[in-house]
């Protein structure tokens, strides 16, 4: 399927599919370009960290204690002497773990449950939608914040958190989408030829979603990422040595009259790294749909 | 247009009892509230009394009861900290969050959504580029850092502003500042992706043939029928603000709601967090209401469809 879609982009012929020809307006959108390369450095640094960070993360080196950028720190240092780049680096990895991970236990979850509401509706779809919506009028950050009082901090919780306040987002993309497509004739003609609910699903309704389901993902990313710092920083989160932005920002707070360089910079890279992931969520939003395609 | 509302009245009210209902079960969810609750060693000696102190060694659904009860009479129960009902203490908060909300919610609608607009009537202009630049950055820019770098830059280094703290002049500055720049940027490129939308409809095209001027055609023709994402997004964006924002507040020590909430949490006071979820909650319940009441007034399909 991979080197299909690749070669099939790659000719760039009216034959290819209509995913492959939204993804090959890559180069043409410069936005998107500069959004997927932040993305690129971000998993990069969250991958290689050993190779890209010039020191250990955790490495305490008191006499350069609190000292502004220069060359050998170009971050500066903290108020133990640690490295701040080499810090920013590891943390890449928090982050963008939690992202991945909190967002596709959420998108599962939430897909599932829209697609049986959206496909079977009755019951189901009462319950389901009541759920979502209660979900959905609780602040989304003072939910996280006291499920983590509740179960205690930590970074399997902080998922836990963000995985039970980002599902009703899916359950309704999903659900309102196969709404429209069930009245569908090819759907109706699967369904009217006697094929399975399982098969219908699997075959006719879910490629048709996963255009949707995509673009939900990435702006649930972003958002993922900035409530899971959110947290951190107020201190309910990841906690100590595990680097994480959030953290690092929230536990260098009180240097911010003395020492400016301990809070702009994990904070840059976090909001770098969420502009990244929004700018390829709207280059993918207009690639993958024909409609929006100019 | 009445039996609509009613019907959404209804549907309000259920959705604020399964506030109530969710905010029990959130704090229970461990199965004992009183370990990440209770500050032991306090007015409640040893785990056990404070349970049996709570009423929390009665059975879940005696709990409930006692709770709804409470409810419908507007008690919570006291605060650990204060020793007084969390109710009132928590609506004691709500005029600081108001007035940071209104403010903010002012500088959204008189600034943001016209600059929408004007990107959008003026596509492709530098004052196009200039203000989608605007909204990509305050869209990616985290409220804590941004609020920080505020403090750092206007406080810290020009004293122009006070870092912190409440006040009904420059105190309210940055606050809003850190607020607007998310809730703004999103009002931007809604009010302008749906007005460009309206543009491209036949009956503007229609009107410009028949020489309607911009300024008219914009007013009349364009805006009314932009007019329902923008009253979406500005709904939902009153609506958590006006629950209280929770980061902007804590950074500026804001004495609102949210920060109430936060210090809460903190100091483990769970009757006060009960109070605090379910206010906000209810706040967005409500206000989504008002939406849904302005949309049948916008657009008479809802009305009648």
């Amino acid at each position: 399927m991979a080197e299909h879609v690749g070669a099939a982009a790659l000719r760039g012929t009216a034959a290819a599919p209509p995913v492959a020809r939204g993804l090959a307006t890559l180069p043409r959108s410069r936005s998107g370009l500069f959004g997927v390369a932040i993305v690129v450095a971000v998993v990069l640094c969250a991958s290689l960290p050993q190779i890209i960070a010039p020191y250990a993360p955790g490495l305490p080196d008191f006499p350069v204690a609190v000292q502004p950028p220069s060359a050998a720190h170009p971050f500066g240092t903290d108020q133990l002497g640690r490295d701040q780049l080499s810090r920013i680096v590891y943390a890449a990895r928090v982050s963008l773990f939690v992202g991945v991970v909190a967002v596709l236990a959420a998108g599962a979850i939430g897909c599932a449950l829209g697609l049986a509401s959206g496909y079977f509706g009755g019951w189901i779809d009462a319950v389901v939608m009541r759920l979502a919506d209660v979900q959905l009028s609780f602040p989304f950050l003072l939910l996280a914040l006291t499920l983590n009082a509740v179960i205690g901090s930590g970074l399997r919780n902080v998922i836990v958190s963000l995985v039970l306040a980002g599902w009703p987002m899916y359950a309704r993309v999903v659900r309102g989408e196969i709404l429209t497509l069930v009245r569908r004739e090819y759907v109706q003609a699967a369904v009217a030829t006697g094929a399975r609910s399982r098969q219908v699903i699997w075959r006719h309704v879910l490629p048709n979603v996963a255009g949707s389901i995509v673009v939900t993902s990435v702006s649930q990313i972003s958002q993922v990422m900035v409530a899971e710092a959110t947290i951190s920083f107020l201190g309910f989160g990841v906690q100590l040595p595990t680097p994480s932005w959030g953290s690092m920002v929230g536990e260098q707070r009180d240097y911010v009259t003395m020492a400016w360089w301990l809070t702009t910079f994990p904070g840059a890279a976090l909001a770098f790294t969420v502009l990244g992931v929004n700018l390829t969520g709207d280059w993918l939003r207009d690639a993958l749909d024909p409609r929006r395609r100019r | 247009m009445s039996r609509y509302l009613v019907g959404r009245a209804y549907q309000a009210l259920a959705a604020i009892f399964l506030a109530l209902t969710a905010a029990f079960f959130l704090v229970r969810i461990n199965g004992d509230p009183v370990l990440p609750f209770v500050p032991l060693g306090n007015q409640f000696g040893n785990a056990g009394f404070a349970r049996h102190q709570l009423g929390l060694d009665r059975p879940l659904w005696k709990q409930y009861a006692l709770f709804l009860g409470g409810a419908v009479r507007a008690d919570f129960g006291s605060s650990f900290r204060y020793r007084a009902p969390a109710l009132p203490l928590v609506l004691a908060h709500v005029p600081a969050t108001a007035e940071l909300a209104a403010a903010s919610l002012l500088l959204v609608a008189g600034l943001w959504m016209p600059l929408g607009i004007l990107s959008a009537a003026r596509r492709g202009s530098p004052i196009d580029t200039a203000a989608t630049v605007l909204t990509v950055l305050g869209e990616a820019t985290p409220a804590f850092w941004l609020g920080l770098m505020l403090i750092e830059i206007f406080a810290v280094w020009l004293h122009w502003v006070p870092a912190s703290g409440y006040g009904h002049g420059a105190e309210l500055i940055l606050p809003m500042l850190t607020l607007t720049a998310f809730y703004g940027a999103q009002m931007a490129r809604i009010t302008r992706s749906s007005v460009l939308e309206a543009l491209g409809q036949d009956y503007v095209r229609a009107a410009r043939a028949k020489g309607v001027g911009e300024a008219v055609l914009l007013r009349h023709h364009v805006l009314r029928n932009a007019a329902i994402p923008i009253v979406t997004v500005f709904g939902l964006s009153a609506g958590q603000l006006l629950g209280g924002a929770v980061v902007t507040e804590t950074i500026f020590s804001w004495p609102g709601v949210g920060q109430f909430i936060v210090l809460a949490l903190r100091g483990r006071d769970l009757p006060v967090v009960i109070v605090g979820v379910f206010l906000m909650a209810t706040t967005y319940v409500v206000v989504n209401f008002l939406v849904d009441a302005a949309y049948a007034w916008l657009n008479p399909q809802v009305r009648y469809g």
